[in-house]
């Protein structure tokens, strides 16, 4: 296998819950993930899949261990200088679509680029409708949020998270909430972000299909990875 | 461009939550508005009450009060004796008032200074008798002082001026002796003086202790009245460029004569503590009304804040920092605010418009109650600063949300 760039680690992740008893939710986690990998965790339910992903994703910082993204050591960074590497470097896709619902979609994909600041309202403006473009949903960028499907919300979404163009995009059951036929979209676009255009990908979810067609699966059981690489069996799902 | 973003988000919630700014910004509308209202009936009855007193006293007097009797031994180290203490003037002559006067006229704090010759004076007619007190005074200067003019309703100030027979009474006296313009008026003075005298004028100031008490006279007339010579002056009236620092006047005055100097507040010390009690309590309602205000546009972003807190979290996902959220919030909180504020004013103004339409009746007239600059700044600036201080807490809460504790749910 060819030497493959790290763009995010962890080294001895732990992370305790306190509420209503002590309770080591995650139990000494490394693992490197690469650019351009379309990574998914599963897991069952209390597992400490999406914990882990909240302490990867910088907005939870009660953690011990360490965590590096793309080479720079994030542990121990202040909050202003995590919102503005999470408004440069990650982008996130959850479950439920969080869209601000008085705003037209692509003020919604605009608003990241907007923040960041570097390039001039009109440039946001026109990349955001590249972006939502090339999800197919041009049509309705001037809808307000709320007034689209669950799938077009999704999309919106992503290309929100998209926008910055970030090394990594970081979703929370991205299709939890959407039928078969958005779910094969949603997943077709994560495969071309990732091969087509190096983005890392790390997405929780508990749909197999969904993490079997990824490059790699990492599996926790209560706290712990119990495999970096999880193969599954097609006959038995 | 960053700032920009925040300015465009906090727009977009005002505008889409029309209702709900609405509600709060008429909070502060009433607040605001009560209060310009209120400090402007407060204003208008303080600035009525002391055009009143400046109507017959002068910011500051010079004058020479009563001496008691001194211990016969001041040397603590002894023993002070009294003996019947009592009253040991003789006379309460200012002496070489010229002198006096024109040092205190040179004085750059002094606009203006006069002398009076005060007396007690009964006026007669037949067996009618009332009690009053002249005044011996130069009407030019004397009417250039308290406007004196403003207030004849017969006759004229310009006839006194060296008539030195003339007399100009308050209309209570007219009224009650039932005498009109140059009709006589006989004049007996304490020191036993009688004069028949001429009415060249007759004054109402709606004061009835003025009206029915009051008259003007020539100053050498005065003088004859109690019996003193042309260089008596009773009292000195001094006006100075500011009426409210009468104190420090005072005590530069003060070291130009052995006198006494006495300042409008400690003459009329009645009047200024009712005035002050009346402003405390017009002040303490209006900032209480400001306060309920206040909690209106907290209570509503609050509530604003608890709808939006999946907003707030995403916006803390995608890279807004928490003091951005703040900006976002307080923006809110100024644009509802200023909203308000603005509408407060508009408020007040009615209010103020309508109040000075009403007719009081007796000397006030219609309420005195004006349009003041310097209340309507201090409105606006209270107004938005309430509101600041009511967004500021709300801000900082949704400053602080969790955005993990959202996502988890």
């Amino acid at each position: 296998m060819e030497k493959r760039e790290v763009i995010l680690s962890t080294g001895g992740l732990g992370k305790y819950f306190y509420d209503p008893v002590k309770f080591k939710v995650l139990d000494d986690i490394s693992f490197e993930a690469y650019k351009g990998e379309f990574l998914t965790l599963v897991g069952k339910s209390g597992s400490g899949k999406s914990t882990l992903l909240y302490c990867l994703s910088t907005m939870d910082t009660a953690y011990e261990g360490e965590l590096f993204i793309a080479g720079e050591k994030i542990t121990g960074k202040k909050t202003n200088e995590l919102s503005a590497l999470r408004n440069k470097s990650i982008g996130f896709i959850f479950q439920f679509h969080y869209l601000l619902p008085e705003f037209s979609c692509l003020k919604n994909v605009m608003l990241p680029a907007l923040k960041l600041g570097k390039y001039s309202y009109k440039e946001v403006e026109e990349r955001a409708y590249n972006k939502l473009e090339v999800l197919g949903i041009k049509d309705q960028a001037l809808k307000p949020a709320s007034k689209l499907s669950g799938g077009q919300q999704q999309r919106v979404s992503i290309a929100r998270a998209l926008i910055n163009d970030p090394a990594i995009i970081m979703c929370d059951e991205p299709t939890g909430n959407l039928d078969s036929k958005n779910t094969q979209i949603v997943f077709n676009i994560f495969k071309q972000i990732a091969h087509d255009f190096g983005q890392t990908i790390i997405a929780v979810t508990h749909d197999n299909d969904f993490a079997a067609a990824s490059d790699r699966t990492i599996e926790l059981a209560d706290g712990k990875i119990i495999s970096h690489d999880k193969v599954f069996d097609e006959q038995n799902p | 461009m960053k700032h920009n973003t925040n300015v465009d988000i906090a727009f977009t919630h005002i505008i889409t939550r029309k209702k709900q700014t609405l509600v709060a910004a008429l909070g502060v509308t009433l607040g605001v508005g009560v209060y310009l209202f209120m400090n402007s009936l407060s204003s208008g009855f303080s600035s009525f009450s002391r055009d009143e007193i400046f109507k017959n006293s002068a910011h500051i007097k010079i004058y020479k009060d009563e001496e008691l009797s001194k211990p016969i031994s001041s040397d603590s180290s002894r023993i002070s004796v009294i003996l019947n203490p009592q009253i040991t003037t003789l006379s309460k002559k200012i002496i070489n008032p010229e002198a006096l006067l024109a040092n205190v006229k040179k004085q750059p704090y002094v606009t203006s200074a006069i002398a009076q010759v005060s007396f007690d004076a009964f006026y007669n007619r037949g067996k009618a008798q009332i009690k009053g007190s002249g005044n011996g005074v130069n009407m030019t200067e004397y009417d250039a002082m308290f406007n004196t003019g403003k207030y004849m309703v017969a006759g004229s100030i310009n006839a006194l001026p060296g008539n030195l027979n003339g007399i100009i009474i308050g209309s209570g006296i007219a009224e009650k002796l039932s005498l009109g313009l140059n009709d006589n008026i006989t004049i007996t003075s304490a020191f036993g003086v009688v004069k028949v005298m001429k009415i060249v004028g007759i004054f109402t100031t709606g004061n009835s202790m003025n009206d029915q008490q009051k008259s003007y006279v020539n100053i050498s007339t005065a003088q004859q009245f109690v019996k003193e010579g042309p260089s008596f002056v009773s009292t000195i009236f001094v006006n100075t460029p500011s009426a409210d620092k009468s104190e420090k006047y005072v005590s530069l005055l003060q070291q130009l004569t052995p006198y006494t100097v006495e300042d409008w507040k400690t003459t009329n010390a009645d009047v200024m503590s009712g005035d002050k009690t009346r402003s405390t309590l017009m002040n303490s309602i209006s900032y209480a009304i400001l306060i309920v205000a206040a909690f209106g546009i907290y209570n509503i972003l609050s509530s604003t804040i608890t709808q939006k807190i999946n907003d707030i979290a995403i916006l803390k996902a995608t890279g807004f920092a928490g003091k951005d959220v703040i900006r976002i919030f307080l923006l809110e909180a100024i644009i509802m605010g200023l909203i308000g504020t603005l509408m407060g004013l508009v408020i007040g103004s009615i209010l103020i418009g309508i109040m000075s339409k009403i007719y009081m009746g007796g000397p006030v007239g219609y309420f005195p109650i004006s349009f003041e600059t310097r209340l309507f700044a201090r409105s606006f600036i209270l107004g938005l600063f309430i509101t600041f201080c009511a967004g500021y807490f709300p801000a900082r809460k949704a400053a602080k949300v969790d955005p993990v504790e959202i996502f988890r749910k």
